[in-house]
């Protein structure tokens, strides 16, 4: 899939839309609260969390994961740019991290 | 202490309320409510609800996440002489529809946010005469919602209909004990909801024996991550009132180290948690970062915590006290493990909760010795009334006990009794997978699957894994001549299910094992 890399934008969206539930009615723009229209629960953001980092190549650590961050198709573009303007690679990332 | 001859479920309300008004009752989303404030508004919405046509022993359904318009609209619907059933704010509008209509529910009231899930199923519930929406008509959203839901029977703002109506007493007490406080709805084994209905005595009863065993004191601020639609959700907030203590309501344990910063903010002294959320919380690289001095206590429920995250725990919080428990939504709860028994016996799920007693019985209802394997059953105060309108179900699980019309439950779940009287659980008599801490029938998922054009066949198993306890696994085969696509299944499920119901993975097989008479050998499968 090809995405402008300086904008994750489209790519989040499309993979929001592709995994998980979009009720009827429900719009879905750079601001929609993924939490409160119900889109993403719990599990829900684990999977997203999994995907980000492993498609952008960042790694995610917990203080970084916060609605502010990850609650919208916005705010999580925004965070990726950030990310990817500070540091590039991943070493085992939020997910790979669980008590084992 | 219980001094009025009628102690009904939100009595916790009124006798804390009358003791310590200004004490804060719950912490929500940043903000201290008291429980002066939860009685008064919960008055108000009582007298909205019975305006309304709400009368002793009604339905109400209340669709929302763990929030304070939740909170108040539970206590509110108990002061109304009615019935709650909270619903998960996940439910799918068919769903919902199904349940709405289930309990003849008379009035829904919604997380306005949630329009798209509730619209079309209030619209076409017989039984429903008023919806009423969280919010404000002052608030230019809910204005909207309300316009765009004008046609919905009753249509109301929550604030709105609380604003008019009087906040000082609540209507007048209709029910007695043995009433109805609570509808709670569970997954039969075929996926068809079964609501599990609670009486007042019920409910006070459970209360009063988890608060023995935990302790509870009017000191105690008790983490809630957990639904407000689940029972073990619902009770950590029963459970604060009944002491006067306080409740922080978190929508979920999605965000980790949000959570963890208000625990450690709010002076949180109980920590109930899943296996999940365990397993999330100790894999937390900045968890040594929060001051967590406060916590006294872990409960753990809805599947076992395995022995090393139990070590985990026991490491990082040497000072608090961990309880491992189980029981099923038909009677609350049957067993916890005494914290000093960890030790000993770290696989077992303990010991009758007080004012409970259970047995082991083989299959022509013989009781059972140490070391035998048999179903569990469950005698006591804590034991449903039943599944609502279905009697047949309910006598399979309901059955004469000792005494003349008794019943005790029989809880489908296989256990054995060590030698001193501890249980261990072995397995559940029907296929219900256990992921996340909630229920997921395999039937449910399958019959979802087979509705998907192209599929020919589906089977369902719980898989082990890490994080979710057992993830769901389907195996598809599809259609002669068709090329099915994963993600869409996956996507169609979404649509269908509850999260937690939605296959982890699916496995595209061109035939699924069967056994001599064709049933599908599961077994096989894996």
């Amino acid at each position: 899939m090809h995405d402008d890399p300086t904008d994750p934008q489209r790519h989040l969206r499309d993979f929001i839309v592709t995994n998980f539930y979009i009720p009827d009615g429900q719009p879905l723009d750079e601001v929609t609260s993924f939490l409160d229209a119900g889109i993403i629960d719990s599990t829900g953001v684990l999977e997203l969390v999994a995907h980000v980092e492993s498609r952008y190549g960042i790694t995610i650590a917990d203080h970084e994961l916060i609605p502010s961050n990850f609650d919208s198709i916005g705010a999580l573009a925004r965070f990726i740019q950030r990310k990817r303007g500070r540091d590039g690679g991943s070493n085992g990332g939020f997910n790979d991290r669980l008590a084992r | 202490m219980i001094h009025h001859p009628c102690f009904l479920l939100h009595s916790f309300l009124a006798e804390s309320a009358a003791r310590s008004p200004d004490a804060i009752a719950v912490v929500c989303d940043g903000q201290r409510t008291t429980y002066r404030d939860i009685d008064r508004r919960s008055n108000a919405l009582a007298h909205a609800l019975a305006a309304r046509g709400v009368e002793r022993g009604d339905r109400v359904v209340i669709l929302g996440d763990n929030t304070i318009d939740t909170a108040v609209a539970f206590w509110a619907v108990l002061k109304a002489s009615a019935v709650a059933s909270i619903v998960h704010p996940q439910t799918k509008p068919a769903k919902l529809g199904t349940l709405l209509r289930d309990c003849r529910a008379r009035a829904l009231i919604a997380d306005h946010r949630l329009e798209p899930a509730f619209a079309e199923p209030a619209r076409s519930s017989p039984d429903l005469a008023t919806v009423m929406i969280t919010g404000t008509t002052a608030d230019a959203r809910v204005a909207a919602a309300c316009e765009r839901l004008a046609a919905l029977p009753g249509l109301t703002a929550l604030a709105d209909a609380i604003a008019d109506a009087p906040h000082d007493a609540p209507p007048p007490r209709r029910c007695i004990d043995v009433d109805l406080a609570a509808i709670i709805y569970t997954s039969g084994s075929t996926g068809e909801p079964r609501g599990v209905m609670m009486s007042h005595r019920n409910m006070v009863a459970a209360t009063a024996s988890i608060a023995s065993y935990l302790g509870i004191a009017r000191d105690e601020v008790i983490l809630c991550v957990l639904p407000l639609a689940f029972d073990y959700g619902l009770y950590q907030m029963i459970l604060a009132f009944s002491a006067g203590a306080r409740v922080v309501l978190e929508r979920s344990f999605a965000f980790p180290a949000e959570v963890m910063r208000t625990v450690a903010d709010e002076r949180v002294t109980g920590f109930p948690g899943v296996p999940t959320v365990f397993a999330t919380l100790l894999g937390m690289d900045s968890l040594a970062s929060y001051d967590l001095s406060a916590i006294r206590y872990f409960t753990s429920t809805a599947a076992a915590l395995p022995v090393k995250h139990i070590e985990q725990l026991r490491r990082r919080f040497p000072a608090a006290k961990l309880f491992s428990m189980y029981g099923l939504t038909e009677c609350k709860r049957c067993t916890y493990l005494p914290p000093e028994d960890l030790a000993r016996k770290p696989d077992s799920v303990g010991i009758a909760i007080p004012n409970t007693e259970l047995w082991l019985v083989d299959e022509c209802g013989r009781r059972l010795g140490p070391d035998q394997v048999g179903e569990l059953v469950i005698r006591g105060a804590t034991v449903m009334q039943g599944y609502w309108g279905k009697p047949e179900a309910t006598a399979r699980k309901l059955r004469p006990g000792p005494l003349p019309g008794e019943r005790v439950l029989h809880t489908g779940d296989l256990c054995r009794l060590d030698d001193d009287g501890y249980l261990y659980f072995v397995s559940r008599t029907d296929e219900v997978i256990k992921s996340r801490g909630e229920k997921v029938p395999p039937r449910e998922v399958e019959s979802t699957l087979l509705e998907i054009s192209g599929v020919r066949e589906a089977a369902v198993i719980g898989v082990p894994d890490e994080l979710l306890g057992s993830a769901i696994k389907a195996f598809v085969v599809p259609e002669p001549g068709v090329v099915l696509d994963v993600s869409v299944l996956q996507r169609e499920c979404r649509a269908r299910l509850e999260s937690f119901k939605v296959p982890h993975h699916i496995e595209l097989r061109a035939a699924l094992p069967r056994t001599s008479n064709g049933k599908i050998e599961k077994s096989e499968l894996g």
